[in-house]
C-alpha cells in the first residue's frame, strides 16, 4: 500500500463497515468548499472592498449577511448527511459489461428532510435521491461491471451540495455489497451433438412439436406455454393450465466445456457457454451444463438458466 | 484543433478528461429570470431609457423562449448584441469605467446572460452577478425601503441557489427554506456588523461620477437659484442639541458667504480662502450664551459645514475661515456627524482688514442708478451706518413689498427694478438689495447664505433642517461692533423667521406639501412624517452612519475599554463561532424522541450492560429474560418483571403509567444492585 493510499485510509476512515446499519456519524463526514463556494468567497471579498471604498454601511451589512448565509449553509450541508443510516440491499445479477444496480435502503430517523444525496461508486455516474423526514427510501446505485464472478463494488461515495452548492459534504460508506456477474455471453451456433450429448435425447417424454394436452401450471413453466384461451374461458375457477407438447425432435442439449475450443482462454470459453445457455433458454430447449468438476442435469426454465449462469459466473472460484 | 494536434505530437495530451458540465434544469430558469429582474429593476430609475428597453426586451424574449422550450440564439448573435450594447453604454457615458457606466454594464450583462443558459455554471454566474447588482443599489439609496427590498431579494437569490442544488420543484418550500437560512444568518450579520473593524473609505480614488446628484447650497447665488432649493423637501442636516434649544430667531446656520457681485450673480471670493491674504477670523464672546450641538450632515459634495452663527469650537479636521464659514478639509460626501459649540452673542472681526472692507464695498459701475441715488441720499441725511441700515429696513417694511417664491423676472438693473417697481421676491432678493444699498452708502456689507430655522421632531428630539429652510441674509461691518447680522427678510415677512417659510408665503403660492402647516389632515400627516423621519434618523445614525468613529463609540459603551482591531477581531471570532454553534446544535441535534416506553426499556438494557449482559439485536424482552435466568440467576427476578412490564406497555391494550413506573423502578434497582456488589 502506497503512502498516499494509507494516508487516505487514515484520513477518510476507509474500510469495510462491519456493523449494520451503517450510520454516518460526524467523524466520518467530510466537508470542503466547492468551486462555486470559492467563487462566492471571492465575490464577497470584492463586494466588501467596494463597500469600504464607497463607505456603504448597508453594503457592509449585505456582505455580512451573505457571509452568514454561506456559513449557515455549511452547517445545513453537513446536516444533510449526518446520522443517515444505510442498509445494504440486493443487486440483480447482470452479464459482464452491463450496469449492475446496488440497492441501498436509506433510513432518515431525523425530523428534517435530506435532499439531493448523490450516490456513486468509483468513476461511475451517480444517482440522486431525497429522503423525507422519518422515512425510508431505496436507491439503486449504478456500477458498470467488467468481469464475471461475485463482485464487490467497494466503497460508495455519498456526497451532497444541498442547499447552496457552496460546500460539498461527502462520506465513504462501505457496506457489504455484492452482485453476481455472469460471463458476457457470446452467441454462436450450438455445438454439434456429440454422442454424449445425445444420451436419452430421443426417449424424451415431452417435446416441443405436437400438442398433447393440458396440465396444471408449475412455477418453472414458460409463460408462452400457458393456455391463455382456456384460462380466459373461466378465469375465476380454473387453475392456470399449460399446454403440453410431445414428440418431435426432442433433444437434450448438453452444453459441455469440452465442446468449446481448447485454444481459447477460460473467459472466452465461459462466454461461449453462457451464450449457448442464453440461446437455449430463448429457444425453449432442454439443456444441461457440464463443467470440469460440475454437471447440471438437463432441464429448462428461468431458474435452471440462473443456476447454469451462476455456475459459469463462479467457475474457478 | 491545431493546438490539440501539437499536444498529441508533443505527447502532452494527458489533460485529464473534465466531467461534462452539469446541465441546468428547465425549472431553474424562471428563478434565474426572477433574479435578473429583481436585482436590476430598482436600477431602471437611474439608467438611460434605451438600456431599460433593451433589458426588458431581452428578458421578455428569454421568457418567451423558455415557454416555447425553443433553442437559444446562436453565439455570434449574442456576441453581436453584447458588442452593440457595450458600445452604446460607452457612447452614452463617454467611458466604460465610471461608477454609473459600470452599473449599466452589469445590468446589461444581467439581461444578456440568461440567453446563454446551458449549464449550472451559467446559473451560478447569474446569481453572483445578482449579488453584485444588489450592492450597487446602495450607490443611490441606503434608505429603509431599499434595505427591506434588498433583504427580500437576498432571500430570492438564496432560494435560487437552493433550487439549483437539488431543492426540488416546490417554490413555496424552497422560499421557506431560504427564509430559514437567511433568518439563521441574521445574528451572524449583526455580530459581523458590530465587530468587523471598520475602515474609513475610500481606499483609492473614486471615479469622478461617484458623487453625482447631491443637492445643497452652492457658492454662487443668481436669481432663482435659491428658489429651486426651497422647493425641495429634502433634509439638509439634523441637529441634536445638548444645550437648551436657542430661540428660532437665532437659528442661522451659516453657509457660504458671497461678497463678489457682478450685477447678476453673487459669488464667494475664492481668494478669501487664502489665509495669508486675510486676517484670520476672530470671534469675541460677548455673553456666555452657548449652544452645544451635533450636526448630522447629509452629503452635499461641498466643504462647508453649516455651523450655527458663530462657532467657537470645532471637530478635528475642520476650521473657521476668514469669512466665518466652517469648512471641512474634504467635501462632505458621506453622511457625517460634527459636534460644535457656538457663541450666540458674539462680535466678529472688530478689526477687519482694510482690504476685506474695501472688497465689501465694491459694486459694478453703471448699474442700478436709482438704488445708488437713494443710498447716497441716506448717507448724506443720516450719516451714521446704523441709522442707514435701519432706514433700509424701514423702507422694506413700509413700502409695499411682498414675500413670494414666484417673483417676476428682472432686467439689467435688477436691484432698481426690485426696489422700485416689482417689489416681489424672497430672501435672496431682499438680502441682495439690502447689501447693494449698504455698499452704495459706503458701509461694508455682504450676502450670507445658509439655512434658517428648522423643525423639532417630537419623536426623537432632533431638529430637522430641510433644503426648504435655505435662506439668504446680510452682514454689515460696523466700527466697533464688527460684522453684524441683518436679515432684511425679517422686515418684510417676520413670520418667515419666526415660524418658517410655510407660514410666510401667501396662500396659493405653490410649495412642497411637507412645508405647509395648515389643515387638520395635514397636521396628522405631519405627525406621521415625524415618526417616519425619526425612524429614518435612527437608521441613519446607527446603521448608515456606523463608521469607525461610531463603532468605537458603541463598543466602548458596551464595555470594551479601548476597542482596537485586535479586540474587535477577537470579539468577532468569538461571537460568530458562538452563534454558529447555536445554529448547528439547534439543527444537528433535532432528532425524534423515541416513545417513553421504548426509552425506558433501552435504559434498562443499558443498566443490564453494566452487569455484563448485552441484549442481542434480535432478542425480545422475554428471550432476554430467559437468558438472564440462565446466565445471571440473581438478576432474573428484576429482568422478568421488567420484561413483563415492557411487553404490557408495548403490546398490551392499555397504556398504563404504572407499568412504565415499574419498568423505570426496575432500572433503578438494577443500578443500585450494581453499586452494592461493588
Amino acid at each position: 500500500m502506497s503512502f498516499r493510499e494509507r494516508f487516505a485510509r487514515w484520513l477518510f476512515r476507509l474500510g469495510r463497515d462491519e456493523h449494520l446499519p451503517v450510520v454516518l456519524t460526524r467523524r466520518r463526514i467530510f466537508i470542503l468548499p466547492t468551486g462555486a463556494g470559492i467563487l462566492y468567497a471571492i465575490v464577497l471579498v470584492v463586494m466588501l472592498i467596494g463597500a469600504i471604498n464607497y463607505n456603504l454601511s448597508l453594503g457592509h451589512a449585505l456582505v455580512f449577511l451573505l457571509a452568514g448565509i454561506g456559513l449557515v449553509g455549511m452547517v445545513h450541508t453537513f446536516r444533510n448527511l449526518l446520522e443517515l443510516q444505510l442498509h445494504p440491499g440486493r443487486a440483480e445479477p447482470v452479464f459482464s459489461g452491463e450496469t449492475a444496480y446496488f440497492q441501498l435502503h436509506l433510513d432518515n430517523a431525523r425530523l428534517l428532510p435530506r435532499y439531493a444525496l448523490e450516490f456513486s461508486i468509483g468513476r461511475n455516474g451517480g444517482v440522486l435521491c431525497d429522503v423525507p423526514p422519518e422515512e425510508q427510501t431505496v436507491v439503486a446505485v449504478p456500477f458498470a461491471t467488467t468481469r464475471r464472478g461475485r463482485i464487490d463494488p467497494g466503497r460508495i461515495t455519498l456526497a451532497s451540495r444541498y442547499p447552496l452548492g457552496l460546500f460539498r459534504v461527502w462520506s465513504y460508506p462501505h457496506p457489504p455489497l455484492s452482485c453476481l456477474v455472469y460471463p458476457r455471453p457470446i452467441e454462436t451456433p450450438f455445438p454439434p451433438a456429440s454422442p454424449a450429448s445425445q444420451s436419452g435425447g430421443t426417449t424424451g417424454i415431452t417435446g416441443q412439436e405436437d400438442f398433447s394436452g393440458l396440465r396444471q401450471h408449475q412455477s418453472n413453466d414458460s409463460p408462452r406455454h400457458i393456455a391463455w384461451k382456456a384460462v380466459a374461458r373461466d378465469i375465476e375457477h380454473r387453475p392456470l393450465l399449460v399446454k403440453q407438447f410431445d414428440g418431435g425432435a426432442v433433444e437434450e442439449l448438453w452444453l459441455d466445456w469440452s465442446l468449446t475450443p481448447e485454444a481459447a482462454d477460460v473467459e472466452k470459453r465461459l462466454s461461449l457457454l453462457a451464450g449457448w445457455v442464453v440461446r437455449a433458454e430463448r429457444e425453449h430447449r432442454r439443456y444441461g451444463l457440464r463443467l470440469p468438476g460440475r454437471s447440471i442435469p438437463p432441464c429448462s426454465g428461468t431458474t435452471h438458466r440462473s443456476v447454469c449462469l451462476e455456475a459459469l459466473a463462479l467457475y474457478g472460484d | 484543433m491545431v493546438i490539440e494536434r501539437i499536444r498529441t505530437i508533443l505527447g502532452r495530451n494527458r489533460r485529464r478528461e473534465k466531467p461534462a458540465p452539469v446541465p441546468l434544469e428547465r425549472g431553474v430558469i424562471p428563478w434565474l429570470l426572477a433574479v435578473a429582474l429583481a436585482t436590476s429593476l430598482p436600477h431602471a430609475e437611474h439608467l438611460p431609457l434605451w438600456l431599460t428597453l433593451i433589458f426588458s426586451t431581452l428578458l421578455i424574449g428569454r421568457t418567451w423562449l423558455w415557454q416555447r422550450n425553443a433553442r437559444l440564439p446562436a453565439r455570434w448573435l449574442l456576441a453581436l448584441i453584447a458588442i452593440t450594447g457595450t458600445a452604446g453604454i460607452a457612447w452614452h457615458y463617454r467611458t466604460l469605467f465610471g461608477r454609473d457606466a459600470g452599473v449599466a454594464l452589469l445590468v446589461f450583462f444581467m439581461a444578456l446572460k440568461p440567453l446563454e443558459l446551458h449549464a449550472r455554471r451559467d446559473g451560478l454566474v447569474i446569481v453572483m452577478l445578482g449579488f453584485f447588482l444588489l450592492l450597487t443599489h446602495y450607490f443611490h439609496s441606503q434608505s429603509i425601503p431599499t434595505g427591506l427590498w434588498l433583504f427580500a431579494t437576498t432571500i430570492l437569490l438564496t432560494a435560487t441557489l437552493i433550487r439549483m442544488n437539488g431543492g426540488g420543484p416546490s417554490p413555496r418550500r424552497i422560499l421557506g427554506d431560504a427564509a430559514t437560512l437567511v433568518a439563521q444568518a441574521l445574528p451572524l450579520m449583526l455580530v459581523f456588523f458590530l465587530f468587523f473593524p471598520r475602515v474609513q473609505g475610500p481606499l483609492w480614488g473614486l471615479p469622478r461620477d461617484a458623487h453625482a446628484g447631491l443637492t445643497g447650497l452652492s457658492d454662487r447665488m443668481s436669481p432663482g437659484s435659491l428658489n429651486q432649493l426651497i422647493q425641495s423637501g429634502e433634509i439638509a442636516f439634523r441637529a441634536q442639541f445638548t444645550s437648551p434649544l436657542p430661540a428660532r430667531s437665532q437659528l442661522y446656520w451659516r453657509g457660504p458667504v458671497l461678497d463678489l457681485y457682478d450685477g447678476l450673480t453673487w459669488r464667494a471670493n475664492p481668494r478669501n480662502a487664502l489665509r495669508s491674504a486675510n486676517k484670520p477670523a476672530a470671534v469675541e464672546i460677548l455673553r456666555p450664551n452657548f449652544a452645544d450641538y451635533t450636526l448630522t450632515l447629509e452629503p452635499h459634495n461641498q466643504r462647508w459645514l453649516l455651523a450655527l452663527d458663530l462657532p467657537i469650537s470645532f471637530p478635528e479636521g475642520t476650521g473657521l475661515w476668514p469669512t466665518f464659514e466652517t469648512l471641512a478639509r474634504e467635501p462632505v460626501r458621506y453622511r457625517t456627524r460634527y459636534s460644535f459649540r457656538s457663541a450666540l452673542d458674539h462680535a466678529a472681526n472688530r478689526d477687519e482688514t482694510p482690504r476685506m472692507r474695501t472688497q465689501s464695498l465694491r459694486l459694478p459701475a453703471n448699474l442700478n442708478p436709482r438704488t445708488r441715488q437713494l443710498a447716497r441720499e441716506w448717507q448724506e441725511t443720516l450719516g451714521d451706518p446704523e441709522r442707514i441700515s435701519a432706514a433700509a429696513l424701514r423702507f422694506f417694511r413700509d413700502e409695499k413689498f411682498f414675500y413670494t417664491l414666484q417673483p417676476p423676472l428682472l432686467g439689467e438693473h435688477a436691484i432698481d427694478e426690485f426696489l422700485f417697481d416689482s417689489r416681489r421676491g424672497f430672501c435672496e432678493h431682499y438680502a441682495a438689495a439690502y447689501v447693494v444699498l449698504m455698499r452704495a452708502a459706503g458701509i461694508p456689507a455682504r450676502v450670507v447664505t445658509g439655512y434658517q430655522g428648522g423643525e423639532i421632531n417630537p419623536i426623537d428630539g432632533y431638529l430637522t433642517v430641510r433644503q426648504s429652510d435655505a435662506h439668504a441674509w446680510a452682514e454689515i461691518w460696523l466700527e466697533g461692533r464688527g460684522w453684524t447680522r441683518v436679515d432684511p427678510t425679517a422686515a418684510v415677512a417676520p413670520s418667515r423667521i419666526e415660524r418658517g417659510i410655510g407660514a410666510a408665503l401667501p396662500a396659493g403660492d405653490p410649495l412642497p406639501a411637507l412645508v405647509r402647516v395648515d389643515g387638520d389632515w395635514l397636521r396628522r400627516l405631519q405627525q406621521l412624517r415625524h415618526r417616519w423621519e425619526a425612524a429614518n434618523n435612527a437608521w441613519n445614525q446607527w446603521v448608515i452612519g456606523y463608521n469607525p468613529q461610531r463603532q468605537r463609540e458603541v463598543l466602548s459603551r458596551i464595555g470594551m475599554k479601548s476597542p482596537d482591531w485586535r479586540m474587535m477581531s477577537l470579539a468577532l471570532a468569538a461571537g460568530s463561532t458562538l452563534i454558529l454553534a447555536f445554529v448547528a446544535i439547534g439543527m444537528l441535534c433535532r432528532r425524534t424522541k423515541a416513545p417513553a416506553d421504548q426509552r425506558a426499556w433501552l435504559d434498562l438494557c443499558r443498566a443490564l450492560e453494566r452487569h455484563g449482559i448485552h441484549r442481542l439485536p434480535w432478542e425480545g424482552p422475554f428471550a432476554l429474560a430467559e437468558r438472564v435466568c440462565r446466565e445471571h440467576p440473581e438478576l432474573s427476578e428484576i429482568t422478568k418483571e421488567a420484561a413483563g412490564c415492557y411487553a404490557t406497555l408495548r403490546y398490551g391494550e392499555t397504556n398504563s403509567p404504572e407499568h412504565l413506573r415499574a419498568l423505570q423502578n426496575c432500572t433503578k434497582r438494577l443500578a443500585s444492585r450494581r453499586r452494592k456488589t461493588r
